[in-house]
């Protein structure tokens, strides 16, 4: 049995990368056939930590099953969150007061930070530089602290709830994300003289992991993994939500679909979301940070989608409601699994070192995938 | 000046009075054997430690700090963690090259500490090939990692295994280049004879360009053959997890560990020997008084000044860059540093002609 499986009729070698594995960044298993060094095929097999989320959410409440998005894309706990309420408040047809979409605002993009740092310090791991990752740490620290400050927790916020936030900012919020946000602009050069301009980083980033514009189209890529090949995909731009048509910002774009493209897009997008921090931090509404609503929630009979920009790409929750307390049925487009699906057809023909460093810039989180 | 040779004299003097000379001979080899896996030991304990602490410096961490004073301890008390682990060996492993291994690359290692003058007057065999001994000996090492990686039955340990013999075979013909240059400069392949060549100056300063070249290329090809980052492909952990020694545990693992650490403190005293005097204090040409003062400063301070020094600049290399990719690593070898340093071998031989070095 074990020899069946080990070599294929042409003699390629298969090897499994994962589900234990320290590149895969989780559970995720790859199994990959190898010509040598060379990929000949990469198959990915999911499912290591499915905890069928889109179920449980229908037992739960409209107010209930917001928290457990939060363990799906862990990254971007907020964003997820910040997505399912607007789902919610969609059916409820709720209006969501200023000072509150600006809070959202501002926790959203603190959260794509934090996301992209670690990202940052996971691909220059994957890359055999380990010390890029504990200057990343450095500046996600802060972000936690002040998450941790007004949210309560660091990583799985569960601050966004039907009708605004759960809890109004804490008094030292702005003073400390302006804290925050010197410190960015003091070390955000060391990432590039560390990584960026390094010449064997850029041999192996750049014309490797080449996605086309048409591919990543098709395949369904979102986020940055698209915007790496040329695709204008922003949510935040082509379908605003909140407050983010009143702030000036940029869609990072890079036309060359390489791994290295990729890795600018994320980089300047840490950049637009200093910049919508900077815009909005001085500017918090004073007001209602959570609007009236019922004690039990109920949708009326339909179906409701919203989508948002998370630090992954667009994520997208579509609810059918029966007019219950419960959605019917809840359905999550995740960001991660179209982008996985992309993987195979990039990496074929290119050598194992170069699998770890695709994958390390599709910024993979597999609970995301699997959920 | 102050020397170690004092003390070695008189051991042997007084052995080969007391004693029958064969008997003499015996108990020298005992006490030098017995220095050796002392000096393993030791130097395996403070290269880790000082590894740690120097990431932990650019990692801007603390590194180990709970055993011992600032945490001086923490390699022995890991040691003691390996020593009591279970020495697994996986389901279908030839048993036999499996065990056997960890002790080539460890008994290669301590050969080469052999020739290796430590401090004046202080070299367990001062052989008139000493250059030549080394690069022979250290090529061994590859046998033990190949023979790792095969007898595991691991395909992880298999590709790293693979890596390492490519990459290793390749580096060693730059590393050589950039040690010959060096001895057609001095003219000897013994390393008693290189260092005494370097009485008025260190061969960096003296061999002009090809040397400085020369010494660019060693440190990069003794990386590459010590396995180190960036040129680490041979574990290269997020790709292979940990490549050749995926299925060692234990002390058997240790073995593994010990040895990366003992070459590279052997490559680093190659370079100090060949580059950088060796044990010879730091001299000017004919300025006597400032050559005299040098001297005061202890042989083996200079020796391990050095070697450390270049152990930093490897450690730091680790630290900093991203790993390479393989046909990168093959590439930079191939098309780069060979030529590079062939053309520099001739460049070394034509200023050594002229009598263009000081």
């Amino acid at each position: 049995m074990i020899e069946e499986v080990a070599t294929t009729a042409e003699g390629d070698l298969v090897i499994n990368i994962g589900p234990q594995h320290p590149s895969t960044h989780g559970v995720l298993h790859l199994v990959v056939t190898l010509k040598g060094e060379t990929i000949r095929k990469v198959e990915p097999h999911l499912g290591y930590i499915h905890r069928s989320i889109e179920k449980m959410c229908e037992s739960l409440t409209y107010r209930q099953f917001i928290y457990v998005t939060s363990r799906m894309d862990y990254l971007s706990a907020h964003i997820n969150n910040h997505g399912c309420a607007m789902c919610v408040e969609k059916g409820l047809q709720l209006e969501v007061p200023a000072r509150a979409q600006v809070i959202r605002v501002l926790m959203d993009e603190l959260t794509r930070i934090a996301s992209h740092e670690l990202w940052w310090g996971a691909l220059s791991m994957d890359l055999g530089a380990f010390t890029p990752f504990f200057h990343a740490f450095r500046e996600r620290e802060t972000i936690n602290d002040i998450m941790e400050e007004t949210c309560g927790a660091r990583l799985t916020m569960n601050y966004m709830v039907p009708g605004g936030v759960m809890y109004d900012l804490h008094p030292d919020f702005q003073r400390r994300v302006k804290e925050f946000l010197k410190l960015y602009k003091l070390k955000i050069g060391e990432y590039d003289d560390l990584i960026t301009g390094n010449v064997i980083f850029q041999n192996r980033m750049k014309s490797v992991g080449i996605l086309s514009k048409e591919d990543a189209i098709s395949y369904g890529c979102s986020g940055p993994v698209a915007r790496g090949s040329g695709v204008s995909c922003d949510i935040r731009k082509l379908y605003p939500y909140e407050v983010y048509d009143k702030v000036s910002f940029d869609e990072v774009l890079e036309t060359n679909g390489d791994s290295f493209s990729r890795y600018l897009v994320r980089l300047r997008e840490m950049n637009q979301s200093i910049r919508i921090v900077e815009q909005l931090i001085d500017n918090i509404p004073e007001g209602e940070f959570q609007a009236k609503t019922k004690a039990v929630l109920k949708l009326p009979k339909g179906e409701f989608y919203t989508r948002v920009e998370t630090a992954r790409g667009e994520l997208g929750i579509y609810i059918v409601s029966e007019g219950g307390t419960t959605p019917y049925r809840i359905k999550f487009r995740s960001p991660g699994f179209s982008n996985l699906s992309a993987l195979d057809h990039m990496v074929r023909g290119s050598k194992i070192g170069d699998l770890v460093a695709t994958m390390g810039t599709l910024d993979l989180v597999i609970p995301d995938i699997d959920r | 000046m102050f020397s170690l040779e004092n003390i070695t004299n008189t051991t042997h003097t007084w052995l080969n009075q007391t004693f029958s000379p064969t008997l003499a001979l015996l108990t020298e080899f005992l006490i030098v054997g017995v220095l050796v896996i002392g000096l393993f030991a030791v130097l395996g304990l403070v290269l880790v430690f000082m590894e740690r602490k120097v990431s932990a410096v650019m990692q801007i961490r603390l590194g180990p700090n709970r055993v011992g004073p600032m945490g001086i301890f923490q390699t022995l008390a890991d040691t003691l963690k390996l020593v009591m682990k279970e020495g697994l060996t996986p389901n279908g492993a030839d048993k036999f090259l499996f065990n056997l291994a960890p002790f080539v690359v460890m008994i290669t290692a301590m050969l080469i500490l052999a020739p290796i003058a430590f401090a004046k007057g202080f070299q367990m065999w001062d052989i008139n090939i000493g250059v030549l001994y080394v690069s022979a000996i250290s090529s061994i090492s590859v046998i033990g990692i190949l023979m790792a990686g095969w007898a595991s039955n691991n395909k992880y340990s298999l590709l790293g295994a693979m890596r390492s013999g490519a990459q290793i075979v390749s580096y060693e013909l730059s590393a050589g280049l950039a040690v010959l240059s060096i001895v057609i400069l001095s003219g000897s392949l013994s390393i008693s004879d290189i260092i005494a060549s370097q009485q008025n100056g260190w061969w960096i300063f003296k061999g002009h360009i090809p040397a400085i070249i020369a010494f660019v290329i060693f440190i990069i090809a003794v990386t590459a053959e010590t396995n180190r980052a960036p040129f680490d492909l041979a574990e290269a952990e997020s790709e292979l997890t940990a490549g050749f020694h995926t299925e060692y545990s234990g002390m058997k693992f240790a073995l593994f560990f010990l040895a990366e650490y003992v070459n590279i403190f052997i490559v680093c005293a190659i370079g100090a020997t060949l580059f950088f005097g060796g044990w010879m204090p730091f001299h000017i040409g004919s300025w006597t008084a400032f050559n005299n003062i040098m001297d005061y400063i202890p042989s083996s301070i200079w020796f391990f000044g050095k070697t450390f020094f270049l152990i930093f600049l490897i450690m730091w290399f680790r630290w900093t860059f991203p790993r390479l990719r393989i046909d990168q690593l093959l590439n930079l070898e191939w098309k780069y540093l060979l030529p590079i340093s062939m053309f520099n071998l001739l460049l070394m031989t034509f200023v050594a002609i002229m009598g263009w070095y000081f």
